[in-house]
């Protein structure tokens, strides 16, 4: 029983330090979420081997159910924009920062670890009630004891959906914003790279070269006026062929 | 049964992990899973630490064991869930208004 429980416990630790794995180094942002997911499932499988069945459950249904759902609605909405093409600036700082919190986190659970085992000997746990950590024993002590803290959390969870609407719906619906308020919301963060002639990847059409010497800035203005703001849900304004693409706004005859 | 040094362990390992990930990723969205590996890790370690000591409980009501660790994971996967719709809410916000979701290219506030 107790080699039994081992084995579970490791195959439940394995997988969920290659899920975890998998969110940090998957380029990819659904492999990610996938890796999240495996993670998920194996620490639901954990807090079945501590006795929390009640938790395993709610874990499954809120993270596996909702939460890894909506990671993939948004990537699916962003398309190929959620998986932008790898450049290096800023690795250096943003790997010595990763470097040192690894070091400084790995050192302090080395430091308990070591201080754990010189003070007493490990010792299995003690054994629970037949009704710990199942609904019956929970609910009665979230209905009762802990009754303020979660009507309070049915208020965070409320006023964090409205947030949420709020937030994603943003202002397009809202009168008096003329077209040119929206071309200057919409320049994008490297325009100035629209004079020299590389790849726009962001705003123009997927990976058309802008023509060094013509003029690309007010094409690509006109472009980013014309690719609807409501038009998320289709990706990838501007290209050729979407219906979002208003027609004629980069001078083509068509 | 095991011990529960094994779940500390693996909590912190899990922890480590998701908390690299936040600093070194740039796009928004393995960002926030970042932030959902940390607290899965730390879930983890609560609930671990209430199944090793098994204090009888203080409710007036229940006379059982203490459900304290399990019932603060309860509350941070409620928290976590309206961080989540927030912050892919913002995520889409940054999208539709710079077109990228990658987090230092939100430089509006930038000069």
């Amino acid at each position: 029983m107790s080699t039994l429980g081992m084995v579970y416990f490791y195959v439940c630790a394995a997988l969920a330090v290659s899920g975890a794995l998998a969110v940090v180094i998957a380029r990819n942002p659904i492999r990610s979420a996938m890796g999240l997911l495996l993670l998920i499932l194996s620490i639901a499988g954990l807090f079945l081997a501590l006795h929390a069945q009640f938790l395993a459950a709610v874990q499954l249904i809120v993270y596996a159910g909702a939460i890894v759902v909506l990671f993939l609605f948004v990537i699916m909405l962003l398309g190929p924009s959620a998986s932008p093409p790898l450049d290096h600036r800023g690795i250096v700082g943003r790997a010595f920062g990763g470097t040192l919190f690894a070091l400084a986190t790995l050192t302090a659970l080395a430091a308990v670890v070591r201080a754990t085992l010189s003070t007493h000997r490990t010792m299995a746990m003690p054994v629970p009630d037949s009704t710990f950590g199942g609904i019956d024993a929970f609910g009665t002590v979230l209905f009762s004891d802990d009754l303020a803290p979660f009507e309070v959390s049915s208020a965070l969870l409320m006023v964090a959906v409205i947030g949420a609407v709020a937030v994603a719906k943003g202002r397009q619906g809202l009168p008096g914003l003329s077209p040119g308020e929206k071309t200057l919301a919409h320049v994008p963060a490297h325009s100035e790279l629209a004079h020299s002639g590389v790849f726009r990847h962001d705003i123009e059409a997927i990976d058309t070269p802008a023509a060094p010497g013509t003029d690309v800035r007010p094409s690509s203005a006109a472009a980013a006026s014309g690719a609807d703001p409501d038009s998320i849900p289709t990706g990838r304004p501007g290209r050729p062929g979407q219906p979002g693409e208003i027609a004629g706004t980069k001078g083509d005859p068509r | 049964m095991i011990p529960i040094e094994p779940y500390i362990v693996l909590s912190a390992l899990i922890f480590t992990i998701g908390g690299v990930g936040f600093l070194v990723r740039r796009n928004v969205l393995v960002t926030l899973m970042s932030i959902e590996v940390m607290l899965n890790a730390t879930n983890l370690a609560l609930v671990a630490f209430n199944r090793s000591r098994l204090a009888p409980s203080l409710a007036q009501t229940y006379p059982g064991q203490s459900h304290t660790g399990q019932v603060f994971a309860f509350f941070i996967i409620a928290a976590e869930a309206a961080e989540v719709a927030v912050g892919l809410a913002i995520v889409l916000a940054l999208y539709r208004l710079r077109r990228t979701v990658l987090s230092d290219e939100a430089d509006l506030l930038k000069n």
